[in-house]
């Protein structure tokens, strides 16, 4: 079973790196940007195929170190 | 004084540390390896030193705060023991959830070398007693995330309960946007958890002690520490 993390930062938290390639898009040319925010993703993949099992696993993984819950959101995406 | 310094992969300031501690105590500091759970028998203070644990992947510490060791160091704070976290020990301290916040990157995104001006805050604490309240130190920082965050609430208790120990400010004292070098909420430098044993801070007072650094006002702060465990014993 595959599955994707989606790890963001929570808004209101001030993310330079995202308004530095924002500002560099934007020198870029790139039309139409109004801001940009940076996160990460995780492409993880599962032994087993108990779904529930593997939400409960994922879920654990981004508690206790894919995300710093002090400034960060995710979100868990299982693909078949 | 009997202390025990953390070590990670990619932790480089241990021997500064190790120099910093031995002139200020006379003993040899313990170095301690990550996989390690437990402490030297006798452990005054635990050290996380600074540098680039795990390569700062994923956040800085974020890898190192779940060591096995950590788990140890927990129950040394719990039972009141003195923890000293520097730069990338101050980063794991705040991911292993020994002390609140996360630092972020640096406002305006640059690795900061260089030396700062720090205020001492108050001078009751036992990371503090080398100095008096509201006395300038210089000391070196050198970070690319080092602009503490927290929640609204969570900086407000900081500072209401006087757990800022150290912030940044200029050559006279004056603590402003322009002192603050990486944005940090409230020009925090160093702060302790509620119980007041576990201090970090993100500037380096170990390479301030010797006078071949140029400059040994670090040295507050270790004699502080020695002095505090003089009076407990």
């Amino acid at each position: 079973m595959k599955a994707r993390v989606t790890v963001t930062l929570k808004s209101g938290i001030l993310d330079p790196q995202g308004k530095a390639i924002e500002g560099a898009l934007k020198s870029l040319g790139v039309d139409g940007v109004a801001s940009v925010r940076q996160g990460k993703v995780f492409d993880i993949e599962l032994s087993g195929s108990d779904k529930a099992k593997a939400e409960a696993a994922l879920k654990d993984a981004a508690d206790k170190l894919l995300a710093n819950t002090v400034i960060e959101n995710y979100a868990i995406e299982l693909k078949a | 004084m009997k202390s025990a310094i953390l070590v990670f992969p990619g932790i480089n300031r241990e021997r500064d540390m190790a120099r910093a501690l031995k002139l200020a105590s006379g003993n040899e500091a313990a170095m301690v390896w990550h996989a390690e759970t437990a402490l030297p028998k006798g452990t005054d203070l635990v050290v996380v030193p600074g540098g680039f644990s795990y390569g700062d992947y994923l956040r800085c510490g974020a890898i190192a705060a779940r060591a096995p060791v950590m788990d140890a160091v927990r129950d040394f704070a719990a039972s009141g023991g003195l923890v000293l976290g520097v730069c990338n020990g101050f980063q794991i301290l705040c991911e292993s959830g020994l002390l609140p916040g996360i630092l972020m990157r640096n406002s305006k995104l640059k690795f900061i070398c260089r030396d700062v001006h720090l205020r001492v805050e108050r001078s009751d604490s036992p990371f503090t007693r080398g100095y008096n309240a509201g006395q300038v130190i210089r000391v070196p920082v050198a970070h690319g995330e080092g602009n503490y965050a927290a929640d609204e609430e969570t900086v407000k208790r900081l500072q209401r309960e006087g757990r800022v120990l150290y912030r940044y400010c200029s050559a006279d004292g004056v603590v402003d946007d322009t002192s603050n070098i990486n944005g940090a909420a409230q020009s925090i430098a160093g702060i302790v958890n509620e119980r007041g044993n576990v201090l970090g801070m993100m500037p380096h007072p170990e390479n301030h002690v010797e006078d071949i650094m140029g400059c040994t006002d670090g040295r507050g702060l270790f004699a502080g520490l020695v002095a505090h465990l003089e009076k407990a014993a």
